[in-house]
């Protein structure tokens, strides 16, 4: 039943698009993520504490990882169903023989897609810097995906949900950024005072961040399958708000 | 001939309580042309809309070959194509390429012969490595032609095919969809222009605020609805109507020197002949007559006055 031409056609569209720019694409995150290194791991790095041992240069590596993917993701796959709707162009996908599956495959595939690659890359990049080994590489592959597909759906709903370019660039900016940075990206958080300790648990990209960080030193702050079957819970989530949308034709059909 | 499309009491309220579709009741035939035509704002994308599942339908049903627009959309939408009113394209395609995406999304295998002839067909072949935003308007539409043809469907909707369109790309559309006709397709198209309905239709339907008014094969529409006027020029002005012939409610001119009748070209008893001999009983001198049908335009704007 499914309509896999039709997804073959969505994620090679999406794919294009990302190859017409792909200079763009990969420069600025591998470039903020160098000086990110050259601050925190080299300069400041020196004269922080040894988190468990781990070179704070090292330590960073997981969270940075993240904090670009999570991004690039919803960037990406918000803008990509987002300029359809600008455009006017969803009218093909509303009048051809697809559901909301075929649509959600293509779109937040590719978007997982890219930011997959951009988050190996950066990983590539990070052995130029820091001296890192990854004890998991599977898990790590596995969590790194996860985080991909989550953010992606995350920016699909996004790109549905908002009218105008600023809405689409208000929640990365004002929501995923804060939430990344304070979920223990940069730091453990048994540093923090016990009131922001028991706030970050309810930060779901903490759980992420800490099965990553498994993934590459073998130690996380929860266990790893707390945070694999949170992100499993998150993806659900996502697919069933999507599934409404394209059921009630939110903001999609009139 | 079995009805392709039945749309039963079809109604559409959209989200700010406006009622744009009400109680909608159409068939279309397999194979025919049906035009409908109606003011701005009337309902006629609302109505595609709804078919074509670009719209959500508040109640009512459609059928297409059968099948339910809601339930078994994946059967229905494969034998639509619909060309949108607006030029809603992805600026920076390229036109082969746009028009690949849209056979692949709709399932079909890949058929570069085909696409190349309907390029061909629609004098697109030239431009075919050109990325849309590089067209002209007119060349933009036989895109949104081109990817609604793409995937070879049964039913074309066209809404508004040659808004925008200059005199010579109108008439290659109407061949094209002449053409399309004889294919065995099924054409709905909405249109301000009322010649272009009386040129391609074999059905129009008049719609406006939200219900069709009427519908009917085009001929008969003229024909039925027409009304005929006679034009009798006379020697002199007249300065009034002889009470002999009051019963015919003649107009007469101030400053010309003629006389109108008005009647139906359907009924059997135009009253022509006996208007004809109490004039000439009246001993008013007459020079020439001349007899005019009205046009669908000015039926149309009648029927919509009504309303
Ligand atoms: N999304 C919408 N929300 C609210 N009202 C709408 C919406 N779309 C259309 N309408 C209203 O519904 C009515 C019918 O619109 P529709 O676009 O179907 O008309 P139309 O016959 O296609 O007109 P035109 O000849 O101008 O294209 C109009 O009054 C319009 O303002
Ligand atoms: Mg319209």
């Amino acid at each position: 039943m499914i309509n896999f031409e039709a997804i073959k056609a969505i994620y090679k569209f999406e794919m294009a698009r990302t190859f017409r720019t792909i200079i763009q694409s990969l420069i600025s995150p591998v470039l903020s993520t160098i000086l990110y290194f050259i601050v925190f791991g080299t300069a400041i790095g020196k004269n922080m504490q040894l988190i468990s041992e781990i070179p704070y240069g090292a330590f960073i590596v997981p969270g940075l990882i993240l904090l670009t993917v999570s991004m690039q993701s919803v960037t990406n796959a918000s803008f990509g169903i987002f300029f359809p709707k600008f455009l006017g162009t969803t009218y093909e996908l509303l009048s051809a023989p697809i559901s909301y599956i075929e649509i959600i495959i293509g779109y937040v595939g590719a978007a997982t897609t890219k930011s997959f690659c951009l988050g190996l890359i950066i990983l590539i990049t990070s052995f130029f810097f820091v001296d890192i080994k990854v004890v998991y590489p599977m898990l790590m592959l596995l969590m790194l995906f996860l985080s991909c597909i989550s953010f992606s759906l995350l920016g699909f709903i996004i790109g549905i949900w908002s009218d105008n370019f600023e809405q689409i660039n208000f929640v990365p900016m004002l929501i995923i950024t804060p939430l990344v940075f304070l979920g223990g990206s940069f730091y453990t958080i048994d540093i923090l005072p016990k009131f922001w300790q028991n706030i970050t648990f309810f930060n779901p990209i903490f759980y992420l961040i800490s099965g990553f960080r498994f993934s590459f030193f073998g130690e996380g702050e929860v266990s790893v399958w707390i945070s694999i079957f949170s992100s499993v819970i998150f993806i659900v989530i996502c697919n069933i708000i999507i599934w409404k949308m394209f059921k009630t034709g939110y903001k999609i059909k009139t | 001939m079995s009805n392709i499309i039945e749309i039963q009491n079809l109604m559409k309220v959209y989200d700010n309580n406006y009622t744009a579709l009400d109680k909608v009741n159409l068939s279309i035939k397999k194979g025919e042309i049906i035009a409908l035509l109606g003011p701005n704002g009337a309902g006629k994308t609302s109505l595609i809309s709804n078919v074509c599942g670009i719209s959500s339908i508040t109640s009512g049903n459609v059928f297409v070959e059968g099948y339910n627009v809601e339930k078994e959309y994946r059967k229905t939408r494969d034998l639509i194509g619909l060309v949108p009113q607006e030029l809603s394209l992805e600026p920076f395609e390229k036109v082969w390429d746009s028009v690949k995406f849209s056979r692949q999304l709709f399932g079909k295998k890949r058929n570069d012969n085909y696409l190349e002839n309907l390029l061909k067909k629609l004098s697109l072949w030239d431009k075919k490595n050109q990325i849309i935003k590089s067209l002209s308007g007119g060349m933009k539409r036989r895109v949104l032609i081109a990817k609604a043809l793409s995937h070879e469907p049964k039913i074309l909707f066209l809404d508004e095919p040659t808004a925008g369109v200059d005199v010579e790309l109108r008439k290659d559309m109407w061949s094209i969809i002449k053409e399309l006709k004889n294919d065995g397709v099924t054409i709905i198209l909405t249109t301000h222009y009322i010649e272009e309905a009386e040129m391609i239709a074999d059905r129009i339907a008049v719609i406006n605020n939200g219900k069709i008014l009427l519908i009917d094969k085009k001929d008969n529409l003229i024909s039925k609805m027409s009304k005929k006027t006679l034009t009798i020029y006379t020697k002199q002005i007249l300065k009034s109507i002889p009470h002999s012939l009051k019963k015919f409610n003649l107009r007469i001119f101030k400053n010309e020197k003629k006389l109108e009748y008005d009647y139906t070209a359907s009924g059997n008893k135009t009253g022509i002949t006996t208007l004809l001999s109490k004039i000439k009983s009246s001993g008013i001198e007459l020079i020439d007559v001349q007899t005019r049908q009205s046009t669908l335009e000015e039926i149309f704007v009648e029927i919509v006055n009504n309303d």
